[in-house]
C-alpha cells in the first residue's frame, strides 16, 4: 500500500468530515434564522453575535440531556437505529468530488468507477435507520412513521435512479469526476449558455437535463424527508414520527442525520447538474494551491445555495397527503423520468457529437 | 347528514401546481428580504426594548397595596380580597389598633399581607371587591425570583410597588 | 487488496450467514442477512468487480431486504420466538450439512486445479460497468430482453391482482 495515498486519504476524510459537520450545525442555525425571517420573526440571535454560537448551545443541550431509554423498547435495535440513520448520510460523501486538486492530490476521497451507483446504494441503506427506529420503539406512531418512510423512500429511489440516466447516457461513465470534467469542457448540464453557446445540440440536451434536474431535486427532497414530503415525521399526525420515543443525543443523531442527508443530497445535485467545483473563469488546482482552495470554496458555496433552496421550500409549501405523495412518485415522476430517458436518447442518436 | 364539498375544476395550468408553488415561493422570499433588510419591524427585542410607555391605562399587572395622601395604609384587613381571590393567592393576618390610636375606629389593620405571585392570576377581582380602594393592580409585570419564597410579596413589597394613591375617598380621616 | 480484508469480510459473511439461521427473531435474521450482503459486496469489490458489488448492496440490501423487513415488522414476532426447537430436525439438518461439507472437502482434495495457486487476475482495460453493459446488449441481448418481458408480465400481473375488486 502506498503510504502517501493512505495519509492523504485520511487527511481528506477527516477534513471533509469536519467541514460537513460544521456546515451541518450551521444549516440548523440557518434553518432557524431563515424560517424566522420568512415568518417575520427574528430567530435565535442571543448566543454570540447574531446568534452565531447557537449551534454550540444546541449541541451542549443535546449532549447534556438525560439519555433516557424507555422500558418498552427493543434495546439493541433502539440503540442501533440512530447510528444507522447517521452513517449512510455521511458515507455518501466519499465519492463526491468536492474540489479540483490541492498540491496535486485530487479532492475526492474515493474515485470509484460506479460513483453514482455507490451514492444510491448507500442512500438506500439510510432507510434502515428509520425503519428500525420505528419498529424497535414498540409504539404506534413511530411504527407508522417507519412504515411510511420505508415505502416513501423505496418509491422515490426509483425516480431518483431514472432521473440521472440521461446524464450518464450523455457522458457514458458513472464516475463522478468524469461528470465534472465533462461539464468543465461542455458547460454545466442545465446551463447551455455557459461556454460554447451557439451549439444547437447543447440547447436541445438542456431540455432533458432540466427535467432530470427537477425530478432529481424533488426526489432528493423525498429521500431526505424534507418538508413537502416529511410524512415519516409529520408532527401533526404522528407526534414525532419514527423518533417519537427518542431523546437527547439519540434524537440529535436523527435530527442532524436529516441535515447531513440534505448536504450530501445537495452535493450530489451540484456534482451532477451544476458543474461541481467548476465556475467559469476560475482555473483548477493545477494552477496553484490557492486556486484549489477557491475551487473547494466554490463547491461548498453552490451546496450552500441549494441548502437555502431546501429551507426556503420547506417554509413555503404545506405537507402532501400520503396518497398524493405516492401518486406523485409512481404516476407522475416515474413516467416523466422514463419519457425523459427516451428524449435524451433520441437527441443523442440524431445529434451525435 | 353528510355534506359533499364540491371540488373546483382545475385547468391544466392549475393542475401542474408549479405556478402556484413558484408564486408561493415568491411571497416567502419577499417576506425574507423585507425582514433581512429591516423593512418589516414586528419583533420587540424584549429586555432591551420595552413596552412600558405604551402600556394601556387598564393594564392589569401585579396587585399592590396603596397609601393615601397622609401616608396611611388604606387596607383595613376586612379580608374580602382574601375570600374573593380565585386562586387563593392572598393571605392576611389582621391586627387591632391600640385604644388611643387616631384610627382606632377603623379597628383593624393588616399585620401581614402576603400575595403569592406564583398563584396570582392577575384577574383584578381583589381590586374590584375592595371597599376601601386599598388594593390596585399596577403595571408591574416582570415578577421574578429564584425561590418560591422570593415570589411571595409581603406587605412591605406590596406597599413599595403600590406607592401613594392620590384622589381617593378619605372617609376615615374626618373628625371623630 | 490485502488478504487481511479478505479474511475479515469472509469471516463477517460466515458469522452473519449463520446468524440468519440461528436467530429466533426474524428482524434480527433479516438484518444479519443485510450485513452478510455487505460482506459479499466487499468481497466482490476486492476482486475489482465494483459494479456487481454495488448492485449487491443497491438491490439486495437496499431494496429487497427493506421490503422483507417491511413485511416482517407486520408479523407477530412473539409466536416465532416462543416456538420450540425440534431437536430431531436440528440434528438431521446438521448431519446433512456435515455430510455435504465432507463431500466437498473430498472432491476439492481430489481436484488437480485445487492444488495450484490461482493465477492473478488480469486488470481490465475498460470499466466493469462498461463491460457488463456491452455483454448484456451484444452477446446476451435476447435473454436480457426476455427477462425484461418476464418482469413486465409479473408487474402487470401484480397490478391486476391488487386492483381486482373484492366481492
Amino acid at each position: 500500500m502506498d503510504y502517501f495515498y493512505l495519509t492523504t486519504s485520511l487527511v481528506k476524510i477527516v477534513a471533509l468530515l469536519a467541514v460537513v459537520l460544521g456546515i451541518m450545525n450551521y444549516t440548523v442555525y440557518a434553518e432557524r434564522r431563515i424560517s424566522a425571517l420568512i415568518q417575520d420573526r427574528l430567530g435565535p440571535n442571543r448566543v454570540g453575535p447574531f446568534g452565531l454560537f447557537q449551534p454550540i448551545a444546541d449541541a451542549a443541550k443535546f449532549l447534556l440531556k438525560e439519555d433516557f431509554t424507555p422500558g418498552h423498547v427493543n434495546k439493541f435495535y433502539y440503540w442501533l437505529a440512530p447510528c444507522l440513520a447517521m452513517i449512510p448520510a455521511i458515507t455518501t460523501l466519499a465519492v463526491v468530488p468536492f474540489g479540483s486538486s490541492l498540491f496535486g492530490v485530487p479532492m475526492v476521497i474515493a474515485d470509484i468507477n460506479v460513483g453514482v451507483l455507490f451514492v444510491f446504494a448507500i442512500a438506500s441503506l439510510g432507510v434502515y435507520g428509520i425503519v428500525i427506529a420505528g419498529w424497535s420503539s414498540n409504539s404506534k406512531y413511530p411504527f407508522l412513521g417507519g412504515v411510511r418512510s420505508s415505502s416513501q423512500m423505496i418509491s422515490y429511489e426509483l425516480s431518483l435512479g431514472l432521473a440521472v440516466i440521461p446524464v450518464f447516457l450523455l457522458i457514458g461513465q458513472l464516475r463522478l469526476t468524469e461528470v465534472v470534467s465533462y461539464q468543465i469542457e461542455h458547460g454545466w448540464m442545465i446551463a447551455p449558455f455557459v461556454g460554447d453557446w451557439t451549439n444547437l445540440r447543447k440547447w436541445l440536451l438542456a431540455i432533458p437535463m432540466l427535467i432530470s434536474f427537477v425530478v432529481f431535486t424533488i426526489a432528493i427532497f423525498a429521500e431526505t424527508n424534507r418538508l413537502p414530503f416529511d410524512l415519516p415525521e409529520a408532527e401533526t399526525e404522528l407526534v414525532g414520527g419514527y423518533h417519537t420515543e427518542y431523546g437527547s443525543m439519540k434524537f440529535g443523531l436523527f435530527f442532524l442525520g436529516e441535515y447531513v442527508a440534505m448536504i450530501t443530497g445537495s452535493a450530489i445535485i451540484v456534482t451532477l447538474f451544476l458543474g461541481g467545483w467548476h465556475f467559469p473563469g476560475i482555473p483548477d488546482g493545477s494552477q496553484g494551491w490557492s486556486w484549489g482552495l477557491v475551487n473547494i470554496f466554490v463547491f461548498f458555496s453552490k451546496v450552500a445555495v441549494l441548502l437555502f433552496v431546501f429551507i426556503w421550500v420547506r417554509w413555503t409549501l404545506p405537507r402532501f397527503r400520503y396518497d398524493q405523495l405516492m401518486r406523485l412518485g409512481w404516476v407522475f415522476f416515474f413516467e416523466i423520468a422514463l419519457v425523459n430517458i427516451f428524449i435524451a436518447a433520441i437527441i443523442l442518436a440524431y445529434f451525435p457529437a | 347528514m353528510a355534506i359533499t364539498v364540491s371540488r373546483p375544476k382545475l385547468n391544466w395550468r392549475e393542475r401542474a401546481y408549479l405556478p402556484a408553488i413558484l408564486s408561493g415561493m415568491a411571497i416567502t422570499i419577499k417576506h425574507f428580504r423585507n425582514m433581512l433588510f429591516g423593512r418589516t419591524k414586528v419583533t420587540m427585542q424584549y429586555p432591551e426594548e420595552k413596552w412600558d410607555n405604551q402600556m394601556p391605562e387598564h393594564y392589569r399587572g401585579a396587585p399592590a397595596l396603596v397609601r393615601d395622601d397622609t401616608g396611611r395604609v388604606r387596607c383595613v384587613a376586612c379580608q374580602l380580597c382574601e375570600f374573593i381571590c380565585p386562586p387563593r393567592a392572598i393571605k392576611i393576618i389582621p391586627g387591632e389598633f391600640a385604644a388611643g390610636d387616631r384610627f382606632a375606629k377603623v379597628e383593624k389593620f393588616p399585620q401581614e399581607f402576603d400575595i403569592d405571585m406564583i398563584r396570582c392570576i392577575y384577574c383584578g377581582l381583589c381590586e374590584e371587591v375592595c371597599p376601601e380602594q386599598a388594593i390596585y393592580l399596577r403595571k408591574d409585570y416582570a415578577i421574578t425570583g429564584f425561590t418560591r419564597a422570593d415570589m411571595v410579596h409581603n406587605k412591605e413589597k406590596l406597599l413599595e410597588i403600590g406607592g401613594v394613591m392620590h384622589g381617593v375617598v378619605l372617609k376615615w380621616n374626618e373628625k371623630k | 487488496m490485502s488478504p487481511v480484508l479478505f479474511w475479515f469480510f469472509a469471516f463477517v459473511m460466515l458469522v452473519f450467514g449463520a446468524a440468519v439461521i440461528i436467530n429466533r427473531n426474524p428482524i434480527a435474521s433479516a438484518l444479519s442477512l443485510v450485513v452478510c450482503f455487505m460482506g459479499l459486496s466487499a468481497l466482490f469489490m476486492s476482486l475489482d468487480a465494483f459494479f456487481i458489488g454495488i448492485i449487491q448492496v443497491l438491490v439486495y440490501a437496499g431494496a429487497v431486504m427493506v421490503l422483507f423487513l417491511f413485511i416482517i415488522m407486520l408479523l407477530d414476532l412473539r409466536m416465532e420466538e416462543r416456538r420450540k426447537i425440534n431437536l430431531v430436525a436440528v440434528v438431521g439438518g446438521a448431519g446433512v450439512a456435515l455430510a455435504f461439507f465432507i463431500q466437498i472437502c473430498f472432491v476439492v482434495g481430489q481436484l488437480s486445479a485445487a492444488q495450484k495457486t490461482f493465477p492473478p487476475l488480469v486488470s481490465p482495460k475498460t470499466d466493469d460497468v462498461h463491460s457488463v453493459g456491452l455483454l448484456l446488449f451484444t452477446n446476451y441481448n435476447l435473454p436480457f430482453q426476455i427477462i425484461g418481458v418476464l418482469v413486465l408480465v409479473a408487474t402487470i400481473g401484480v397490478i391486476v391482482l391488487s386492483k381486482r375488486e373484492l366481492r
